[in-house]
This record gives structure tokens, sequence and C-alpha cells, in this order.
């Protein structure tokens, strides 16, 4: 994994948002711990926001999922400032956003941050080129200088042809792509994506997804996304945060999430995730039970009795060779005459890279009696994935360190 | 006398302290209408002028200029043919029956007024939209506007700026002007609030957002409201010639009187025959440019 630089493009401190009138008895009561319905009860008045620390790097994909009415909606909100916080400061790129007065505002949602909406939030009385040249002409450029930019992320999106129609003509994947061009359109470092693939049909959304993730490895824009897809998350996410009841229970990287789950909400969650296809072999990965780097066939003997072996991972200096078992070894010392080397009796098995899903893994594990090894493409060893290892991390969350501890024996 | 107790009669006032209040406050009016009638008076001078200055056109015009030029306002209103052909014929239709001065007479009066509920309303409404506490104040106004009955307004009206012209614009609009403001209101509040909130998000100013999305997006609200307004201002014709308004509302006034069926009934018409071209060329104009809202189904 890249190194993450010293400071965060957006620093989020103390956020915190109460719906209604007088906040300020509600207030007290959230930081005295009182529960969302409780202070609803009490004062009618409803909890929004409670108490956001988030740190967001230049470059990240910032996943923030939750259920519905579990404040994401109204946190993106706050990135631009469409809904003002109750308490607490936002800081992008060093610029305290909770400082600036209503002109500097329009200033910074014009060249900081683009944003594509869960229904769209596309104008039906514009054309698809007026629409996606929409920041530009809110910015003052003239006709021409908006079109030609526009018709280049029409094409990013893959809609040209489609700039004079109007968006109730097009389908609701293309008004989508049109929302996305019009984000890009404004050439702003962040994007804040506000569900915007959920009102889409599922083969869509992961048309989408993949635009997404091509485009971004093209970019490198900062997107915070929300969703409440927890499949979307770990698909397109480098962090995850999830909210419930306008309280993060967990930050972290996806498979930090569904290893280790920070609470029951985070673990009902990711009970139902398709573990197999969102894991990655490097993730699950342990160190080579039997390392051998000998070419001696007694003292690999003697090494893998000694770690109660069958069979050993032979490697030449750093690279890996293959697998050799305890029976040929035997078998070769039983013999009379003189003994080949340790090489010739390696067998070489199939390997798998530090990104291949596990669900590509399991069945390479089916036909081999070995833990299979993980390998870069430049012959580097990672380490080993057992059959053990998947099981237990496909089956039960709860028995994921003590599996991963267990694994290979 | 000990039967009448304030059990069975109900407790009025001492019938003197009414009059006393009565004649307080019409001669305060008699005495603010006398003061300052002539100044109101100047206020409204320029639109006296206008509209004296706009019926004078109409009637001046030859006739066969005038349909000239309503026919291409309607054909570029609404672009049908059908539409321009049936204005033609309403128009010959009420030159040959005698009615074509005081078609004009209503006609001018009717323009004025719309386009000063258009000037007035619009913004009225865009206020009431944009705060809530302004609804709060207006739309009590409007309702008292809508259902006071017009010939009490008419009153103060006429004793503040007498018989005429102008005092027939003021009853007319008051009577017309609410439905514009209502549902321009309407129109703009119930604008998308995600369209809105991405105009925001991408940095528009407000009045950005109003022009380039509030307003565009009410506009078919907007329009059913001027329509209305056009409507009524057409009804309050007749009750206008009450206070001096020359035009077709006279003769139906006259005929009222004198038992004159056959004249109320084609001067009514030829108020109907206005009214339908009006309603007609309006929704027309309308629909043309709502036109990206049709193909949605074509997905």
């Amino acid at each position: 994994m890249s190194e993450e630089p010293a400071t965060p493009l957006i620093e989020i401190r103390g956020l915190y948002k109460v719906f209604g009138n007088a906040p300020g008895p509600a207030m007290k009561m959230v930081k005295a711990g009182v529960s969302k319905d409780d202070i609803l009860a009490a004062t009618g008045h409803t909890i929004g926001l409670n108490n956001i620390n988030l740190d967001i790097h230049r470059g990240n994909i910032f996943v923030i999922m939750g259920l519905s009415g579990s404040g994401k909606s109204t946190l993106i909100r706050h990135f631009n400032r469409l809904i003002e916080p109750t308490e607490g400061s936002i800081s992008v790129g060093g610029v305290d956003a909770m400082g600036l007065n209503a002109k500097e505002l329009e200033a910074f949602r014009r060249n900081k941050m683009s944003m594509v909406f869960q229904h769209f939030g596309l104008m039906p009385h514009r054309t698809v080129i007026e629409n996606v040249g929409y920041g530009l002409m809110v910015q003052g450029f003239d006709k021409t200088a908006r079109t030609a930019k526009a018709m280049e992320w029409l094409d990013a999106v893959g809609l040209t042809g489609y700039e004079a129609q109007y968006p109730s003509q097009l389908s609701g994947g293309q008004q989508q792509r049109v929302g996305l061009a019009r984000a890009l359109c404004s050439d702003t470092d962040i994007l804040l994506m506000d569900e915007a693939f959920s009102a889409l049909d599922p083969l869509i959304r992961s048309e989408m997804q993949d635009q997404l993730i091509a485009l971004q490895e093209k970019l490198h824009k900062t997107i915070i996304f929300i969703t409440h897809d927890l499949d979307e998350a770990l698909r397109i996410g480098d962090i995850i945060a999830i909210l419930k009841d306008g309280k993060l229970s967990q930050v972290g990287r996806p498979e930090e999430i569904l290893l280790n789950p920070a609470d029951d909400y985070v673990e009902a969650f990711v009970r139902d995730v398709n573990r197999a296809r969102v894991l990655t072999a490097d993730v699950v990965m342990q160190p080579p039970a039997c390392r051998l780097t000998t070419e001696n066939l007694n003292e690999a003997l003697k090494q893998m009795r000694g770690e109660g072996k069958d069979y050993g991972y032979v490697f030449d200096d750093q690279d890996y060779q293959g697998i050799v078992t305890r029976e040929a070894i035997e078998d070769e010392i039983q013999k009379p005459g003189t003994h080949v080397d340790l090489s010739d009796l390696t067998e070489e098995t199939p390997t798998v890279l530090p990104d291949a899903s596990l669900e590509d893994v399991l069945p390479m594990s089916l036909e081999q009696p070995y833990p299979v090894p993980v390998v870069c493409d430049d012959g580097d060893f990672h380490g080993v994935v057992s059959r053990q290892t998947m099981i237990s991390v496909l089956t039960d969350s709860n028995e994921d360190e003590e599996g991963t501890a267990a694994a290979t024996q | 006398m000990a039967a009448e107790s304030w059990l069975t009669k109900f407790p009025e006032m001492e019938r003197a302290d009414l009059v006393a209040i009565r004649k307080g406050l019409d001669e305060a009016y008699r005495q603010f209408s006398r003061s300052y009638g002539d100044v109101i008076e100047a206020i409204f001078d320029p639109l006296l002028y206008f509209l004296v200055w706009f019926e004078k056109l109409l009637l001046a015009s030859p006739w066969w200029a005038i349909i000239l030029v309503i026919v291409a306002l309607v054909y570029g209103a609404s672009r049908s043919w059908k539409l321009s052909l049936g204005v033609v014929v309403s128009f010959l239709g009420i030159g040959y029956f005698g009615m074509w001065d005081n078609t004009m007479r209503t006609l001018s009066i009717i323009t004025v007024c719309t386009m000063l509920s258009i000037a007035v309303g619009i913004p009225t409404g865009i206020i009431m939209a944009r705060s809530d506490r302004a609804r709060a104040i207006i739309t009590p106004i409007l309702d008292i506007m809508q259902t006071m009955p017009a010939f009490v307004y008419l009153i103060p009206v006429v004793m503040l700026l007498g018989i005429g012209k102008v005092p027939g614009v003021i009853a007319v609009v008051i009577y017309a002007i609410p439905p514009v403001i209502r549902l321009t209101n309407l129109g703009i509040r119930l604008v998308d609030k995600e369209v809105l909130e991405a105009a925001a998000a991408y940095g528009a100013t407000p009045w950005q957002r109003l022009m380039g999305v509030q307003l565009p997006l009410a506009m078919p609200t907007i329009m059913a409201g001027i329509n209305q307004t056009i409507m009524m201002a057409l009804a309050m014709v007749v009750i206008a010639s009450m206070i001096g308004v020359k035009g077709l509302g006279q003769p139906v006034l006259k005929s009222i009187t004198n038992q004159y069926f056959t004249m109320g009934l084609f001067n009514g018409l030829a108020i109907v025959a206005l009214a339908i071209i009006f309603d007609r060329v309006s929704q027309a104009y309308a629909r043309r440019t709502q036109r990206h809202m049709e193909g949605s189904t074509d997905v």
C-alpha cells in the first residue's frame, strides 16, 4: 500500500448537527451522551451528526456508508456547506471552510468541490451539453469555451452524440453520466458523490462503478462517496467510514472493516458480504510453514521433521522455486547411489498474484493438497494461503484471529 | 324591561357609538382623499397617459392592421394555424356585429391590467416563496382581495381617484392579481430541491439560482397563474364599467338596466371570445416553451 501524505486534504473536527430552531439544550444532551431518540423525545430536535472527526487524504476514494437516517447525506452536505453545522470545524486544503463569507463560499464551491446527486439533480430545461457546462456557466465562461470543455467530458463518460438532448430523453444511467460529466467539467480536486449510483439498476450500477474506477485511475481526484450498499463501498473505497445514528462506528480500509468489525452494528453489516470476492490473497496470506533454502536433502528432511511438515517450499536465495514433499526426499535418500539435488525433486505448482480475490484462489487450493503460494509478477514470494485460512475467513468472522494464527499446520 | 338581558339579546354597542365610528372613519377617509387625492392621482398619471395612448392607438388603427398584428402575435406564441384562423373569424364577427370599438377599449384595458398584474405579481410571488414570514403576511391579504365583494373596494378607490380608467384598472388588478402571486409562490416552492441544491453546489449566486433554475422550472405553474389572472380580469370588466371604464362592459350594464337581452348576449359573447383567445394563446405558448418536459416516456 502506498504511503499517505502527512497532512490530509480535508479535516473535519468535532462536527455536530442538530436539526431544529433551538439546538442549545439538545447540544448539551448530545455531549452528555444522551441517545438520539431520547433527545428527540425531550427537545423535539433531531441529531443529524454527533462528533464527527475525519481525515481524508488526497487521491483517495473515501466512502461514507450507513443506512438511511444515519446522517450520511447530511454529512456530505457539510463539506460544501449546503448544510451549516451546529458546531465543529471543516478545513479543506488548509482553508477553514467555516470562516468563508457568502461570496467566498460561492468561489469555494466553484473551484474546490463538485457534486453528483442521487437523483442526478440535472436541470430539466437545459440540454445535456448545457447541463455539463453548468459549473462553467456559473463561473462566467462564454459559450464557446463552455461547450468545448463540456464536449470533452461528455466524451469521457461515453455520451458523445447526446449533447442536444434534454435530460428527460435519457435513461437513468445516461443521466447520471451527465451528472458525473458535469462534476468533472468544473475541474475541481474534490468530488462529492451522494448515493450517486443508488438510483440505478444493478447492472448499470456496476458499469458506472467500473467507469468511476477507470476515470479515477487517470484523474486521481479526491472522492467522497456516500452509499448504503456495502458491496459498492468495498468495491470502490480506499477507506470506508461507517456511520450510525450520526456517529462514526468505524473508519478503515475495506479489509479491516471486513475482518475486524468494530462493533455489532458493523458486524451485522459485513455478515452478508461475499468475502470471497472482496478479500484478496495478500490480505489473508501467512508466512510459509517450512522454508527450505538448502540444497542438501538430509538437511531439508531434518528441517521438515523438526517442523512436523510433509512438504516444504523451496527457495533459491530469495526466488521461489516450488514445493517438495517429505515422501519424495525419503524415497530419494533410500535409493542407492548418488542422490540428486533438492531442486530436482521440486515440483512446480500454480501460484497466485497478491491481488487475486479468494474466489480465484479457492479452486486452486482444492486442486492441490498444499497451501497456495502467493507470488508477485517479478517472482517475489509473499506468503501462502491455506484451505484452512480461507475456510475460517469465509465462514465466521468471529474466529478470524484464531483462524489466521492456526491456519497452516 | 327586565326580560331584556344580555342573555336573550346580543349585547350590541350603542347605535350612537356605531354611527360615530362610521362617521369618524368616513370623515377621516374623506379628509385623507381630499388632502392626498391629487398627489395620488398624479402618481397614477403615467399609467393614465399610457392607457389613453394605448386605447387611442387601438381605436385609430385600421381594423385590418389590428387583426394582422393580433394574428401575428397569436401565431408567434402558439405556432398554430387553426388557432390563428379562429382568432380572425372571431374578430371579423365582433366587427360585423358593431362591437369593434368597445372590444378595442376592453382589449386595451385588459392588456394593461395583465401586464401590471404580472409586473407586480411575479416579484411578490418570489418574495413570498423566499420567506415564510412574507407568505404568512401576504396570504391573508390575498384571501381578502379574492373574497371581498368587488363593489366594496370600488368605493374607496372611487372616493380617492374619482370615476375613470385608473380606478377601473386598480379595481381589476386587485381582483385579478391573486392567482399570479399564489401560483408564482407555489411554482417556486415546488422546484425540485435537488436541482436547486445542485445549482448551489456549483456556486451559483442567489440571482443565478432564481433566474436560471427557480423561475424557468416554475414557469408552467406561473403561466397557469397568468392565465387565471387574464380570465379574472375579463370577468371584472363588467363590474369595472360601473365606475366609468368604457368597453364591452358598458353595453352589458345598459342591457341589464333596460332588459335588452340580445344586446347583452352579443357583448357577453364578445367578452367570451376575447377570453377564449387569451386563454388558448397563453396556454399554447406555455406548452411550447415547456417542450423539454415532454419525451420523458420514451426512455
